[in-house]
């Protein structure tokens, strides 16, 4: 397949790994921003094919995973004792509350469905307006346009029974929070594409320059992630500090200046709460006040009682690249994809649901199987 | 509405509460519509149940199918049911003989609808060979079911020279899929709400039984073990066998035939084709002595031509399921933690 094929080419990625291998001299922890780009990794088999002295660690960059567990119990609250259609990314459904999840919330009657895009649920708002719809606007930058569209498709027509539940974060930040954490020993980032697509390159100069640290934007194909390595340990063994684009087939620098007059149309910056990592300031998307009608927590007035999360999760940790999955005592024993304890078992996206479902570790050692 | 086999008149263009009552409207349904549309012998004699003989070891199976949408490209609902079943008795080595046909119909479903159904039914047993000779017809209220369910269960011979048994599966023999990969399921999803995109790709349905019948007429007791690799996919199917026989399953992802447009079509939507669903697809275990002639007919078999070779059994990693990637790194396949796409069948 044009585009893609060529980005997984046996050849080229062999002709990667022996160049890293000539390259790396010293020992280095490189954090893969995305939860994507961890998949690739794993599904491909490339963490054992990489020099064991280059260790990925991986990143927050599952959105699924560092969305608030109150904000779940709001959705499920809204499904349950609103009645209204809860629209959702496939992903968030099976996240644990701390009552219950969606499908859990579905599959005592409440109105749940899946969907590829909140314009969809839009339509379904119009299909039905004696009902109220929210989308559960989950996501980093890059699924922040569509959400917003969505919400100016619905105030164009006139769609007032449409509104999103949102916990948009945004990468920078999180990058910020991690190296500002004592316990840090991340050597350098792999940016994440698909936000850089949107967002454009400019905003991680200031984090390069402060943290002294290497980042390489780079794509998900496994010669995207490769070339991304080869990049960053290059730049480490000189000792050198910079920005580079590994992913220039689809990040232009200024980024897509539409999808981002789209964001600020509808959003602002402000203070969130991540799953397992805690309140982050300015890390986020709020919807802004004079689209407040079409933000469910404001137009549902939701009051409901303080979440708990369980505290034998150590998901924060791993989403700090503090440890490894199958380094958390629970792994793949009290917390499997089909039990989990935290989001990071469940989401397409999630470390610990790569590591336990396609790392080869795992099967060798025998964990949970 | 299909030309060659017209509805019969009717007083109702939709199904009411009454064609489920056993009253005069089921009556009217099944003499003008079921009976003689698939009428046979066994059929014709319209009692409880269905009285015959049968020789030999026999082999019996039932599916239930509530697929949405009930109409898709390359079939729907009713050639579904049948071959459903006529190719769960085919993985056991069996020939279908004759099978029942259950329908739970929901209230307000177009009778234009259920009489294309029952001719797709008809034109599928015909292709399978196999009679429907007992039924049932129920009907429930108007959002008690969804348009239409289908229940077959049938029974078959087995094939003198068939001894299909996980037991069997021994290390070292090679793992044949018999046709590119996920075409039912990439169907399917591209019907369903929010998910609709253009493509041609086509669902897979068709009946197994009489390449399977011509594969155990040469390669007999070489053959291992069969599988169809419907819900859940091939990565399901193969760690069945991987548990049952309690060996190891090396598979090497470049060797696995998947069509441009469904592998298109899967990256767009997130999805492993390894665990989208197939209908008229299955895997052969096989004696690594036979493998290479057993690949070479079944290629010659008219949707076979893109059989391969997928990997092997081995005695490393029991039960666990181990890919080759196409760039060379290794990984776990596993099962799904759930359904990937509920109600694909």
């Amino acid at each position: 397949m044009k585009y893609v094929s060529e980005f997984r080419s046996p050849e080229v990625v062999d002709a990667l790994l022996k160049e890293i291998r000539e390259t790396v001299k010293g020992n280095w922890n490189i954090m893969e921003v995305c939860g994507g780009q961890t998949h690739s990794l794993v599904k491909n088999g490339i963490l054992n094919m990489l020099p064991s002295n280059v260790q990925m660690v991986h990143g927050p960059g599952c959105p699924v995973c560092v969305t608030p567990v109150n904000l779940i119990d709001k959705a499920v609250h809204l499904a349950m004792d609103h009645n209204v259609i809860l629209c959702s990314y496939g992903d968030m459904i099976r996240v644990p509350g701390s009552g219950m999840s969606l499908l859990e919330a579905k599959s005592k009657g409440a109105d749940v469905r899946i969907l590829y895009s909140p314009l969809e649920a839009v339509k379904i708002a119009k299909e039905n307006p004696d009902r109220e719809v929210v989308f559960f606007a989950v996501g980093f930058e890059t699924t922040a346009p569509a959400n917003a569209l969505s919400v100016i498709h619905a105030f164009k027509e006139g769609v007032k029974n449409y509104s999103i539940l949102t916990s948009h974060v945004l990468v920078p930040p999180a990058m910020e929070a991690i190296m500002s954490d004592a316990a840090c020993k991340v050597d350098a980032f792999l940016g994440a594409g698909h936000v850089c697509a949107i967002m454009g390159i400019g905003e991680y100069y200031p984090i390069v320059e402060k943290y002294k640290i290497p980042i390489v934007v780079t794509g998900f194909e496994p010669v995207d992630l490769l070339e991304g390595i080869l990049m960053t340990v290059k730049q480490l063994e000189k000792g050198e500090y910079k920005l580079e684009n590994q992913y220039t087939r689809v990040v232009e620098t200024g980024g897509n200046k539409n999808a981002v007059k789209t964001i600020d149309e509808i959003f602002e910056v402000t203070d969130r709460e991540w799953r397992g990592i805690g309140e982050i300031p300015r890390s986020g998307y709020g919807v802004k006040e004079q689209y407040s009608a079409y933000d469910a927590v404001r137009k549902f007035k939701i009051d409901i009682a303080e979440s708990h999360e369980d505290l034998t999760c150590l998901s924060g940790d791993v989403m700090k690249g503090k440890i490894k999955p199958d380094q958390c005592p629970n792994f793949g024993t009290k917390c499997t994809p089909v039990q989990p304890l935290g989001a990071p078992m469940v989401s397409s996206e999630g470390a610990c649901a790569a590591y336990y479902n396609f790392h080869m570790a795992t099967v060798l050692e025998g964990i949970g199987h | 509405m299909n030309l060659f086999c017209p509805i019969p008149k009717l007083d109702f263009d939709t199904i009411n509460l009454g064609h489920g009552s056993g009253g005069t409207l089921t009556s009217q349904l099944l003499e003008a519509g079921v009976f003689q549309l698939l009428e046979n012998e066994l059929l014709n004699k319209k009692h409880d149940g269905a009285i015959f003989n049968l020789d030999g070891k026999v082999a019996m199976s039932t599916d239930t199918y509530v697929v949405s949408p009930i109409f898709f490209e390359g079939g729907n609902i009713g050639d579904l049911a049948i071959n459903g079943t006529v190719n769960d008795l085919a993985m056991c080595g069996a020939s279908a003989k004759y099978l029942s046909l259950g329908f739970v119909l929901e209230e307000g479903l177009k009778m234009t609808e259920f009489w294309d159904i029952l001719v797709s039914i008809k034109t599928a047993c015909e292709a399978a060979g196999v009679q429907i000779v007992t039924g049932d017809t129920k009907v429930v209220e108007r959002g008690k079911g969804d348009k239409i369910f289908v229940n077959t269960t049938g029974i078959g011979t087995v094939h003198p020279k068939a001894d299909i048994d996980a037991a069997n599966i021994k290390a070292g023999d090679k793992i044949i899929l018999s046709g590119p990969l996920a075409r039912h399921g990439i169907t399917i999803v591209s019907h369903r709400q929010g998910l609709q995109f253009e493509t041609t790709v086509s669902s897979d349905t068709r009946p197994l039984n009489k390449i399977v019948l011509e594969l155990l007429d040469e390669f007999g007791e070489h053959i291992h073990f069969l599988r169809d690799p419907t819900r859940g996919g091939l990565a399901t199917v193969l760690n069945e066998i991987a548990a049952e026989a309690k060996l190891g399953v090396d598979i090497s992802q470049k060797d696995i035939p998947v069509e441009d447009e469904v592998y298109g079509a899967c990256e767009m939507l997130g999805f492993d084709p390894l665990y989208v669903a197939n209908e008229g697809l299955f895997v052969a275990i096989v004696d690594a002595a036979v493998a290479g002639a057993f690949l070479k007919k079944l290629q010659q078999w008219e949707h076979g031509s893109m059989a391969s070779i997928v990997g092997e059994v081995t005695k490393d990693h029991p039960r666990q399921v181990i890919m080759k990637s196409n760039i060379g790194g290794r990984r776990v396949v596993n099962m799904l933690p759930g359904e990937q796409l509920p109600r694909i069948c």
